[in-house]
C-alpha cells in the first residue's frame, strides 16, 4: 500500500536520523576542529538536521 | 524604557492577538476556516518553542555548547515518526471525541475515570513549575526592558505580592486565557480562534528571535566566522565548540528521547496537533515544516551565546537574558523591544494552551467525575444505564442535561485556568532564584514522558490492560518524584540538603540522584532512566500477568492504527435489561425477527426460578447470543462496540460513532461483494472464451475437411475429363461412337465442375450475407409442380416413382421463387437418389400447417441414422448415403437449403426411422417476416 510504503520510509529516516545524532556516530564529529571556520561538531548537527527535513519534505512531496 | 510604554506595547499586542483569534472564531462560524491549512498547523505546532526556548536555549548553549539542541533534534526525529504515531491518535481522538491526553489514555484502557484522573494529576503537577518558567522569563524580561541595565537585582522573594509583576502577568494571562479558551463550550473543544492567535505568536518569536540573532552576529559582530575567531582564543569559550566534556553522550541520548516524547504528549502540544487539528493531511506539511521551523529558530542560538559571553564574560548577567542584554547594552531599544516581544509571544503561547490543555483534562476527568460520583453516593439513587446517565468524562454527553452541565464546565475550566496560573506564580515566588526554575524545563518533559508507555504502547499492544496502566504510571510518577522533583525542592531549601547527599534518613543507597548506587549520570538521565525502566516494566508485566483475568468476551476492539477501549467489566455483572438488548437488536434484525430471537431464547430457559424471568435483566450468556447475532449483520467488530455501548454505562453509544463503525463495515462488506461479484464473472467469461475457442477450433477442422473433400470432389471430375481427352488426343482414329461417348463424359463432368463450384460460391454468399434476393410474391404448390417436371427424368433414369400431393389452392407466400425451385430440386434429387433401387418410392406432399405452408417429401430409402440426423443440415458436412451409388454430391446441397428456408423464416428438419426411408421437411410462413431473419443469415 502506498501509505505503508511512505510511512516506512519516513520512518527509515527517523531511524537514520537518530542513529547519526547520537553516540557512537556523534562522537567522531565531536572533536575541536574547524570546517570553514565554523567548529566542526556545529557544522555536522545543523547540516544533518537540514538534510533530515530536506529528505521528509521531499518523500511528502512525492507523496502527493 | 518607560515601564508604561513597556506596558502599553504589551497591551497592544495581546490586543492584537484577540482581535486575530475574534476574527479567527467568526471566519470558523461563517465556515470558511483560516487555520485549515498545513502551514498554519506547523506554525501552531511550534508552540512546542517557549520562553525557555527563547531565552533558556541561548543560557544552556552558553554553559554547554551545542548540548541545548536535543531539545529540537528529538521532535525532528519524532516528526518522521508522526505520518503513523500522530495520525493515529489523531484518527481515534475524532472518531472517538477524545479532547485530552487524559481521555486519549482513559479510553484506550476502557473508560477506566482512575487512569484519567491519574494523568491529569501527573499533567498539572508536571506542568505548573513549566508555567512558573514562563512567568519568571516575563517578569524578568520586563524589569531588564524597564531598567535599561543588563543586570537586575532581583527582588521578587522580598517585593509585596501585589507589587510584583509577575502576579500581574500571571493574571492577564488568565483573563486573556479565559477569553481565548472558555468563551463558549464547544462540542469538539475546539479553538479555532486560539490557533490563529498561536500561528500569529509563532511568527512574532521567529521574527523576533531571528533579529536579535542578526543583530548580535551581524552588528555588534562580524558574522560567524569572526565570533567563532574571538571565541577560539578563550579556553572557556573554545570549549563549547564539542560535546566533550560538558555533556555526556548519555545525556545527549536521554535529551533526544525525552524531547521525543515531549514532542507527543505535552498537553499543548496534544490540544494543537490533535485536537485542533482540523484535518490529518495537514500532518503532510507539518512534517517538515515544523522541525524546518524549530531549525530556523536555533539558528542564532550559539552565535548569541558565544556573543554574549565575549562581551560580558561570565559574571553577573544571567546568560538566559543574553539576547535582551545584548541589544540593551550597546544601546539598540527597538531591537530588545522586538526581542521582548517575541519573548512575550513564546510565553504567552505556551501558557495560553497548556492551560486551556489542563483545564480540560481537569473539569473533563477530574472534577466532573468526581462530582457525578459523589452525587451518586449521596443520593444513592439506582442509576439507569444509557447514554443519558453515563460519560461524565465526556463533555459531549453532558449536552444531554441541557445547559445546566455546560454552563458548570466552563465555570470549572475558568478556575481551573485561574488555579493553574497562581498555583505558577505561587512556585515561582517560593521556588525564587534557586536552581530549581531553570531546570524544571526538562524535569516538566520527563514528567510527561511517564504517559509514553501506556500510549505507545496501547498503539501497538494489544496486551496492555487497565492496571498495567495504572501501575506503570504510578511507578513511573513515583520515581519521577523522587528522582527529578524532591531534589530540586531540596535545591530550594524546602528539604534539608542532607537529602540529596546523604539519602533519606542516612540511607545512601536511597540517594535520589544516585539510587541503589547508580553513578556517572546526569540527573536527567539517571531520572528517565530509573521512571523509564519502572514505568514500562510494570506496564508489561502487571498487563501479562493480569491477561487471563481480563473478561473475553470484552477483547481489545481495534488493534493495530487506532487506540482503542477495553472495556473493563464482565457481561455478567453488567446490569442491562432484555428490553435494552431488544431494542438494539430490533435496529439491525426488525421488529419481529429481534422479538422472536429473545422469545426463543427466553422460552429456551424457561424456569420459573430464574432472575431472567422474574427482573428481565439480561445476564451474560444472553448478552454473549446478542452479540453474536449482531455480528453476523454488522461483522464482529461493530456488534462488539455496539453491545459493550448498551452493556457498559460508563460507554455511550454515540449515534454517528455507531454510523461511522457501520460505515466501515459495510464499506468493506460491499468491497469484498464487488471482489466475488468480480471474480464470478472473471469465471464465466473464461468459461465463454474456451467454450468460444472450441466452437472455433471446431469450426476450423470443418473447414479443413470440407476444403480436403472439395478438393478430392473437384480432383474427381478433372482426372476423368483429363483421362478422356487424353485418349480423344492420342487416339485421333477412335470410332465415332465411342468418340461421342467420351466426350459426353467430358461435358457431364465439366457440369459437375461449374455446379459444384458454384455451389461453393452459393454456400459462402449465404453464409456471409451477400445473397440477392428477388423476393416475389410465389405460388408454392407451383413451384413443387415445376421441379417434379424437371426431376421427371431422373426418377425415370432410377426407375422410382414420384407422387405429388399438392391441394388446389395455395396462398401466395413472399419469397424468392428461383431459391424455393433450387430447395426443392435438391431433396427431390436426393429422394431420387436415395430411395429403394428396386420400387423406389417418393412423395411430395404440400399442407398447410398453422401459419406456414409445410412440405413433405419422403423416400424409401435406407433412412438416415439418428446420430447423423443434426449433423446433415451442418455446413461442409456429408451423410454417410452421399458418395454411395456414383452420384455425387457436394454436401453442400442440404446446407444450402437449410439457409435458403431459414432466411424465409421456417424451419426445415428431417425424420428417418433407418431402413424405413426419411422425409426432409420445411416449412414457410404464409406471413413472412423479413426484417426479423434477415439478421440471422
Amino acid at each position: 500500500m502506498r501509505h505503508r510504503l511512505i510511512s516506512s520510509r519516513l520512518a527509515a529516516v527517523g531511524v537514520l536520523g537518530f542513529l547519526l545524532l547520537n553516540y557512537p556516530l556523534l562522537s567522531l564529529v565531536d572533536l575541536p576542529l574547524m570546517v570553514l571556520g565554523i567548529p566542526l561538531l556545529w557544522i555536522y548537527l545543523y547540516l544533518v538536521w537540514g538534510a533530515l527535513i530536506a529528505v521528509l519534505a521531499l518523500i511528502l512531496r512525492k507523496a502527493e | 524604557m518607560s515601564g508604561w510604554l513597556v506596558v502599553v506595547i504589551s497591551g497592544c499586542y495581546l490586543g492584537v492577538l484577540f482581535a486575530v483569534a475574534y476574527w479567527g472564531d467568526r471566519r470558523k462560524d461563517a465556515g470558511r476556516s483560516v487555520i485549515s491549512n498545513g502551514t498554519i498547523y506547523a506554525l501552531s505546532l511550534a508552540v512546542y518553542a517557549t520562553s525557555w526556548t527563547f531565552y533558556g536555549s541561548v543560557g544552556r548553549a552558553a554553559d554547554t555548547g551545542a548540548g541545548f539542541l536535543p531539545i529540537y533534534l528529538g521532535p525532528t526525529i519524532m516528526a518522521a515518526f508522526w505520518w503513523f504515531l500522530l495520525r493515529s491518535m489523531i484518527r481515534s481522538s475524532k472518531r472517538h471525541r477524545i479532547t485530552s491526553l487524559a481521555d486519549l489514555v482513559a479510553h484506550r484502557y476502557g473508560n477506566s475515570a482512575v487512569l484519567g484522573g491519574l494523568v491529569t494529576v501527573i499533567a498539572v503537577i508536571g506542568i505548573v513549575p513549566y508555567i512558573a518558567l514562563q512567568l519568571k522569563a516575563v517578569s524578568d524580561t520586563f524589569a531588564l526592558l524597564r531598567s535599561g541595565a543588563v543586570t537586575v537585582s532581583h527582588e521578587s522573594a522580598t517585593t509585596p505580592v501585589l507589587q510584583d509583576t509577575a502576579l500581574y502577568v500571571a493574571l492577564s494571562l488568565a483573563a486573556f486565557t479565559i477569553l481565548f479558551g472558555t468563551r463558549h463550550l464547544d462540542a469538539s473543544e475546539r479553538h479555532e480562534g486560539m490557533v490563529a492567535a498561536i500561528a500569529l505568536e509563532s511568527c512574532v518569536k521567529l521574527v523576533a528571535f531571528l533579529a536579535g540573532g542578526l543583530y548580535v552576529t551581524f552588528g555588534i559582530f562580524d558574522g560567524v566566522g569572526d565570533l567563532v575567531n574571538r571565541a577560539a582564543s578563550n579556553a572557556e569559550t573554545a570549549a563549547l565548540f564539542t560535546l566533550q566534556p560538558h555533556t555526556s553522550y548519555q545525556s545527549w541520548f536521554w535529551l533526544i528521547v525525552l524531547s521525543m516524547f515531549a514532542i507527543l504528549f505535552l498537553p499543548r502540544q496534544f490540544q494543537v496537533a490533535v485536537v485542533e487539528n482540523v484535518d490529518e493531511r495537514h500532518l503532510n506539511t507539518a512534517i517538515w515544516l515544523f522541525p524546518l521551523y524549530l531549525l530556523a529558530i536555533n539558528l542564532f542560538v550559539l552565535p548569541i551565546a558565544i556573543g554574549g559571553l565575549l562581551v560580558f564574560g561570565r559574571g553577573d548577567v544571567n546568560p538566559d537574558t543574553f539576547v535582551l542584554a545584548l541589544p540593551i547594552a550597546t544601546d539598540q531599544p527597538l531591537i530588545a523591544l522586538t526581542v521582548f516581544v517575541g519573548g512575550l509571544s513564546a510565553a504567552t503561547g505556551m501558557v495560553i494552551v497548556e492551560t486551556i490543555a489542563l483545564a480540560t483534562m481537569v473539569s473533563n476527568s477530574l472534577v466532573l467525575p468526581s462530582l457525578l460520583w459523589f452525587e451518586r453516593r449521596l443520593s444513592r439513587t439506582p442509576v439507569t444505564s444509557g447514554p443519558a446517565a453515563a460519560g461524565a468524562g465526556l463533555p459531549l454527553a453532558s449536552f444531554g442535561y441541557g445547559g445546566d452541565l455546560g454552563r458548570l464546565t466552563l465555570r470549572i475550566r475558568r478556575t481551573t485556568i485561574v488555579g493553574v496560573l497562581l498555583l505558577g506564580y505561587a512556585y515561582f515566588r517560593l521556588a525564587g532564584e534557586g536552581p530549581a526554575l531553570v531546570a524544571i524545563g526538562l524535569v516538566s518533559f520527563a514528567a510527561v514522558a511517564q504517559f509514553a508507555p501506556a500510549i505507545i504502547g496501547g498503539l501497538l499492544w494489544r496486551g496492555g490492560t487497565r492496571n498495567g496502566a495504572l501501575v506503570g504510571l504510578l511507578a513511573g510518577f513515583a520515581v519521577w518524584t523522587y528522582t527529578l522533583l524532591l531534589p530540586t525542592f531540596a535545591r530550594s531549601g524546602w528539604l534539608p540538603e542532607s537529602f540529596l547527599v546523604e539519602g533519606p534518613w542516612g540511607v545512601g543507597l536511597l540517594r535520589p540522584e544516585q539510587l541503589f548506587g547508580l553513578h556517572g549520570m546526569d540527573d536527567i538521565s539517571h531520572g528517565m532512566f530509573w521512571s523509564m525502566l519502572l514505568n514500562a516494566g510494570c506496564y508489561v508485566v502487571v498487563s501479562m500477568i493480569g491477561r487471563d483475568r481480563e473478561p473475553r468476551h470484552f477483547a481489545t476492539l481495534r488493534v493495530g492504527t487506532e487506540l482503542t477501549g477495553l472495556d473493563g467489566e464482565p457481561a455478567g455483572l453488567s446490569r442491562v435489561s432484555v428490553d435494552e438488548l431488544q431494542i438494539l437488536l430490533q435496529r439491525f434484525l426488525g421488529t419481529e425477527a429481534a422479538k422472536n430471537v429473545l422469545e426463543d431464547y427466553l422460552r429456551a430457559r424457561e424456569n420459573p426460578n430464574s432472575p431472567l424471568a422474574t427482573s428481565r435483566v439480561a445476564d451474560g450468556e444472553l448478552v454473549r447470543q446478542v452479540e453474536v447475532l449482531l455480528s453476523g449483520a454488522v461483522g464482529t467488530t461493530s456488534a462488539r462496540v455496539m453491545v459493550a455501548s448498551v452493556v457498559n454505562e460508563n460507554e455511550p453509544l454515540y449515534v454517528d460513532e455507531v454510523m461511522d463503525i457501520l460505515d466501515e463495515a459495510s464499506q468493506v462488506l460491499a468491497y469484498s461483494r464487488e471482489l466475488e461479484r468480480k471474480s464470478r464473472e472473471l469465471e464465466r467469461a473464461t468459461a465463454e472464451l474456451r467454450e468460444a475457442n472450441e466452437r472455433l477450433q471446431d469450426l476450423d477442422r470443418l473447414k479443413d475437411e470440407f476444403v480436403s473433400s472439395v478438393s478430392h470432389e473437384l480432383r474427381t471430375p478433372l482426372t476423368s475429363i483429363r483421362a478422356f481427352s487424353e485418349i480423344l488426343r492420342d487416339n485421333l482414329d477412335l470410332p465415332g461412337a465411342e468418340r461421342e461417348k467420351f466426350l459426353r463424359i467430358v461435358v457431364d463432368e465439366t457440369e459437375r465442375l461449374t455446379r459444384l463450384i458454384n455451389q461453393v460460391l452459393d454456400m459462402s454468399k449465404l453464409a456471409s450475407g451477400t445473397v440477392q434476393w428477388n423476393i416475389t410474391d410465389v405460388d408454392l404448390g407451383g413451384v413443387i409442380q415445376d421441379s417434379a417436371t424437371a426431376c421427371e427424368q431422373l426418377f425415370e433414369q432410377r426407375g422410382a416413382q414420384l407422387t405429388v400431393s399438392v391441394p388446389p389452392c395455395v396462398p401466395a407466400i413472399r419469397a424468392d421463387r428461383d431459391r424455393l425451385v433450387q430447395v426443392m430440386l435438391n431433396l427431390l434429387s436426393n429422394a431420387a437418389k436415395f430411395c429403394a433401387p428396386v420400387d423406389g418410392q417418393v412423395s411430395v406432399t404440400l399442407c398447410t400447417e398453422h401459419d406456414d405452408l409445410r412440405v413433405d417429401v419422403t423416400d424409401n430409402g435406407d433412412g438416415i441414422p439418428p446420430t447423423d440426423q443434426e449433423r446433415i443440415f451442418e455446413r461442409f458436412q456429408q451423410g454417410p448415403r452421399a458418395g454411395n451409388g456414383g452420384d455425387h454430391g457436394t454436401g453442400l446441397g442440404l446446407p444450402i437449403s437449410h439457409e435458403i428456408i431459414r432466411h424465409f423464416g421456417g424451419r426445415f428438419w428431417v425424420q428417418s426411422t433407418p431402413r424405413h426411408g426419411a422425409t426432409f421437411s420445411f416449412t414457410v410462413p404464409m406471413q413472412p417476416i423479413r426484417a426479423g431473419r434477415k439478421a440471422d443469415v
